[in-house]
């Protein structure tokens, strides 16, 4: 596109009908074009808006938890179902404004000889917001003990996504885990980048030998199969480790293998832009290497970084899951989606609490949410057409 | 005369609907290309002259329409090798773009080559065998008749040995070799008219001499029309029996060759004569440029589209009435307000 | 060097060969001989045209001379500011630095050649900066000179290069060669990815711009008519070797060689009066990595004999400073344009 002003000097310009119109398409950075671009992709932005939502929970999940995760609210009600939660109440006079759960009442099956819960429609148990409950510090700096929601007596038990076979408040949980979940992606991520963009470029500029060199150790870890390699590293970490140890230990280990797929990402970018003219030009103004690499090729490709970065993180998530689910990850007291998943491995479990398995969801609401994102961001990283 | 008419094209508008505004790529555009004679389609970038070559074809895609107007290929049946009086006029605007008369029509009647021949030659098949394909399309050939053809396509382009060439793969030819092997594609089933879009630009200028003059030695061969669209002056000077200049989309001057080079009418085709450099006279002097820039498609300049380049221009006039068309009485067209007393 | 002719700069014996890499180590089964063994000098103030088809080495050898190659052989004698003679192609990038200045270069392709990233105010001045020329406030000021002297507004210095047509971008790939005030300057087919009627516009710049900078040009070019309206001198090379070489109005009236007299009958001239009995070359260019023997023009030149297949011809003067390689230049009497003056 091109200003319909022209911007030479010329006799016909000096004519008074040429106006101005600063179309601002033309000082439109790359970022704004790319920002134009990618808010025509609908799904990309929904992506992007589930994914800002999920992360403010990882960030204020105490605030949103009606319970502390590791805590046992009442160890009568293990395995007890979920608890809706209702806004309007039926009372004989009409209908009231009022946020409750409904209690449980104990229901014996003299066949199976089993005990179950089953929720009473008469018990009303008061659901508040904002209401007081247990201590904590908001973002780990305002102590406050505020919560969103919350029963109106704290004695009462609220389960809104059910009980896990300790009586612990699996909504609660599955906020917690949110945080370790997330954060485990992103500071996976943030490891392999350094090691990505720093081998990848080193392979893309300089080529020959050393490029491969880079790229046949890149295909020989990829080709091992993941879940075993995992395994292996994670069942060699020491058990006397502490969960801080063992969650760095984690990353790192499912680090090693997505610097993989953005080495690739870099190198190709590298590979490309090497043959511009405009790199030329820089070397020929006298820039050295390093500057040309930062200021001019690095500008090129960045945006196309953000797009693999945000494209690797539900991988990590996904491997995370995994691990934990097999025991081999993370380990409780450590709460993340799947060591929550962990508890619902058996048939038995799943059959009479299927409760247990909406962390699954999560986690693929999550990786769903940011592969949209990714992918809108990939497509609009090039927001040149060329 | 009538009869010599082949494709007579009228009001053509293509229209790209795009997220940015509609960019009016052919905006009315009228002119005809006679039988077994070669046509010019001149023009600088964003002109519309190779949009209103793949109109003819309805291979405009979307977001890309063809909204108005009329191509017109005056048919004409043959029997036993003499062409009859008997012509059908089919308005291929009309016709549905994927609809099998469109394609009985193109690569049959009307065929087309390109600029960039590896575009349009696939990697993965045997020149021979692409050859054939289109000949199989279109004829009753068999496949051994097909090849037949196919090799004496190649060698009729120019291509030595042509048996043996015929199972090359495109990658294995150089630039003019691959052109030669589109042009045979393209007249393997006899057209009456040939399309050729920028088809030497790509190519060397010794290379370009020859494929022009195999163009030139097919149309006496086989009478095919040519539509020649080409940025290039000295090419439509060195082939072209008419001329059609165009400018954003519409047509500004129509002639015959001699008399546009030798007496230009409208204020744009002379300033572009002007403008070029000539080989033999360039010492002589300074180049006149056209001053400004071809516009953006999104902001067409009101009342004329070259107005704000014109060194004619008229204030008051060519700034606010877009200009007709105008029909000179010898025949040729001009669309500018200086020639509205003679038309 | 012998600097009777007020030469800037003279390449000698200059050769560029790319190796032909196989297999999974890489090893060198061939070798391209892009620019093989070209000599030639500019004079201060002039514009040479080196003119050729593709895989001739023209490109090649510009890119040599602003050693954005290293060459494989050969010198490239260059006079500084002080008077002193160099040979830029045995120095290294840091005493290269400073020559950088002075020897700069244009590029064909508009979009490629300005990073779409940065702003014109970064792309023009990144040289001054590079180079510690300017910065801050004074580094906008000689930008917005820089774009007035092309022919651009200064205001337009924040915008991006897609907000400009094609021939405003060789105008601000034109003021970034400028920003170092260099002596010489390789316009790499400068003009040719332009629209024809803006062609003119650049042709125009460049010659004003020599005019006021005495800037020494090599301009390198495919279309022989945009030469002969530019260049003073003219060369024409043929498969990484050198052919020919005259003043324009010699060599196109002229010619010695004859490639040269094919070249100048392929090219169409813009009048159909003047459609007249062409050369038309038999075959295609050769490949550079598999050149003929003898005189590479030989498989495809209608003079040739014996001596041309087995001799490959020396480059030599034959008056004028005409210089030609071919070994029958002084019997063939070739066709020039001279006959297209006359008709019209």
């Amino acid at each position: 596109m091109t200003t319909d002003a022209p911007a030479t000097l010329t006799p016909q310009t000096a004519n008074p009908k040429f106006e101005e119109t600063v179309s601002s398409v033309s000082v439109a950075s790359q970022w704004q074009l790319m920002w134009w671009k990618f808010r025509r992709h609908k799904l990309a932005m929904a992506g992007g808006v589930v994914t800002i939502i999920i992360y403010l929970i990882a960030l204020f999940t105490e605030f949103l938890s009606p319970w502390p995760g590791h805590v046992t609210i009442s160890a009568n009600h293990t395995y007890a179902p979920p608890q809706p939660l209702h806004l309007f109440l039926q009372t004989p006079e009409g209908t009231r404004f009022l946020p409750h759960v409904n209690g449980y009442k104990i229901e014996i099956d003299r066949e199976a000889l089993r005990r179950s819960f089953v929720v009473d429609e008469e018990a009303v148990v008061e659901v508040g917001f904002f209401v007081e409950s247990w201590d904590y510090e908001l973002l780990g700096l305002f102590p406050t003990n505020i919560h969103l929601i919350g029963p109106k007596n704290p004695a009462e038990p609220m389960y809104l996504l059910g009980a896990d076979k300790q009586g612990r408040d699996l909504f609660s949980r599955l906020i917690s885990g949110t945080r370790v979940s997330m954060s485990i992606g992103l500071v996976g991520v943030a490891v392999s980048f350094v090691l990505g963009i720093l081998l990848g470029g080193i392979s893309g500029f300089y080529g020959g030998t050393i490029d491969n060199i880079i790229q046949r150790v890149i295909e020989f870890i990829r080709s091992i199969p993941t879940i075993p390699l995992w395994m292996g590293l994670a069942a060699a970490l020491p058990q006397t480790w502490s969960s801080l140890q063992i969650y760095f230990a984690i990353t790192i280990i499912l680090a090693l293998r997505a610097w993989t797929g953005l080495a690739r990402v870099v190198r190709g970018r590298f590979l490309s832009l090497r043959t511009e003219d405009f790199v030329l030009a820089a070397r020929l103004d006298g820039s050295s290497e390093l500057r040309t690499i930062w200021k001019h090729m690095v500008p090129s490709f960045f945006s196309h970084i953000i797009a693999s970065l945000t494209l690797a993180v539900p991988g990590i998530i996904l491997a995370e899951t995994a691990l934990s689910f097999l025991g081999l990850g993370l380990r409780p007291p450590v709460i993340s989606w799947g060591v929550l998943l962990q508890e619902a491995q058996n048939i038995r479990t799943v059959a009479t609490a299927p409760w247990l398995l909406i962390p699954g969801l999560a986690v693929v609401v999550a990786v769903l949410a940011m592969n949209f994102l990714g992918d809108g961001l990939r497509d609009a990283a090039d927001p040149y057409n060329r | 005369m009538p009869d010599d008419i082949l494709i007579d094209i009228k009001g053509l508008k293509t229209y790209f609907f795009l997220d940015e505004g509609t960019v009016k790529a052919v905006d009315g555009v009228d002119f005809t290309v006679k039988r077994s004679k070669t046509l010019g389609l001149v023009g600088e970038s964003g002109c519309g002259k190779s949009v209103t070559a793949f109109s003819i074809l309805q291979l405009v895609s979307p977001p890309g329409k063809i909204v108005e107007g009329q191509v017109l290929l005056h048919r004409r049946a043959s029997q036993n090798g003499s062409l009859s009086q008997a012509t059908e006029i089919i308005d291929i605007a009309a016709l549905d773009a994927g609809s099998r008369r469109v394609r009985d029509i193109r690569g049959k009647e009307i065929s087309m080559i390109f600029q960039e021949p590896m575009a349009s030659l696939s990697m993965m098949h045997k020149v021979g065998d692409q050859i054939v394909e289109g000949i199989l399309l279109h004829t009753d050939m068999t496949k051994e008749q097909a090849r037949a053809r196919a090799i004496e396509m190649l060698g009729l382009v120019g291509i030595p040995q042509p048996e043996l060439r015929v199972d090359d793969y495109a990658f294995n030819l150089s630039g003019g070799m691959r052109q030669r092997v589109m042009i045979a594609m393209a007249l393997s089933c006899n057209p009456s008219l040939l399309i050729a879009d920028e088809p030497t630009t790509a190519l060397d200028v010794t290379t370009q001499a020859q494929i022009l003059e195999l163009m030139l030695s097919l149309q006496q061969e086989f009478g095919m029309a040519i539509m020649m669209i080409t940025h290039d002056l000295g090419v439509i000077a060195e082939i072209c029996d008419e001329v059609v200049v165009m400018y954003l989309g519409e047509v500004v001057e129509r002639a015959d060759v001699d008399s546009l080079f030798h007496d230009p009418k409208h204020p744009y085709t002379q300033a572009l004569l002007k403008s070029i450099p000539r080989l033999g006279f360039s010492r002589q002097g300074r180049l006149d440029p056209i001053e400004g820039f071809v516009p953006d498609p999104y902001n067409r300049p009101a009342g004329c589209p070259f107005h704000p380049r014109c060194t004619q221009m008229i204030p008051g006039k060519c700034d606010s009435d877009h200009p007709d068309l105008i029909i000179l009485p010898d025949g040729r067209a001009v669309r500018c307000v200086l020639y509205e007393k003679e038309g | 060097m012998n600097n009777d002719n007020n030469a800037l700069l003279e390449v000698k014996g200059l050769k560029k060969h790319f190796p032909i890499n196989r297999g999974f180590f890489q090893r060198e089964v061939g070798r391209v001989k892009a620019v093989d063994e070209v000599s030639f000098f500019v004079k201060s103030g002039e514009t040479l045209g080196l003119v050729g088809e593709s895989g001739c080495g023209k490109t090649t050898t510009g890119r040599c001379i602003v050693r954005a190659y290293e060459p494989t052989a050969g010198q490239i004698n260059y006079v500084n500011h002080r008077g002193q003679q160099v040979d830029l192609a045995r120095l290294d990038n840091r005493e290269l630095k400073p020559y950088r200045r002075e020897l700069r270069m244009i590029f064909q392709d508009p979009h490629s050649s300005l990073n779409p990233r940065m702003t014109v105010l970064d792309i023009v001045g990144d040289p001054l900066k590079v180079n510690k020329i300017a910065s801050g406030k004074e580094l906008e000021d000689r930008v917005a000179t820089l774009l007035r002297r092309v022919g651009l507004r200064p205001e337009f210095m924040r915008r991006y290069p897609h907000a400009f047509s094609g021939g405003q971008r060789q105008r601000i790939g034109v003021a970034r060669a400028l920003a170092l005030d260099p002596r010489l300057v390789v316009a790499d087919e400068a003009v040719s990815a332009l629209d024809v009627s803006v062609q003119a516009q650049i042709l125009n710049l460049l010659k004003d711009l020599q005019a006021e900078f005495n800037l020494t040009y090599i301009f390198i070019a495919h279309d022989l008519s945009v030469v002969e309206y530019i260049a003073d001198r003219v060369a024409v090379m043929y498969v990484g070797k050198l052919v020919e070489l005259a003043e324009t109005e010699e060599l196109f009236n002229n010619p010695k060689h004859p490639y040269t007299e094919a070249l100048l009958s392929a090219v169409p001239k813009p009048d159909p009066r003047l459609r007249s009995q062409r050369i038309i070359l038999e075959g295609d260019v050769p490949d550079p990595a598999n050149p003929p023997s003898g005189c590479y023009f030989h498989p495809r030149c209608r003079y040739a004999k014996d001596r041309c297949v087995t001799e490959t011809p020396e480059l030599r003067d034959i008056g004028g400073g005409h210089t030609v390689s071919c070994h029958y230049a002084e019997e063939l009497s070739l066709r020039g344009i001279s006959a297209l003056v006359q008709t019209s």
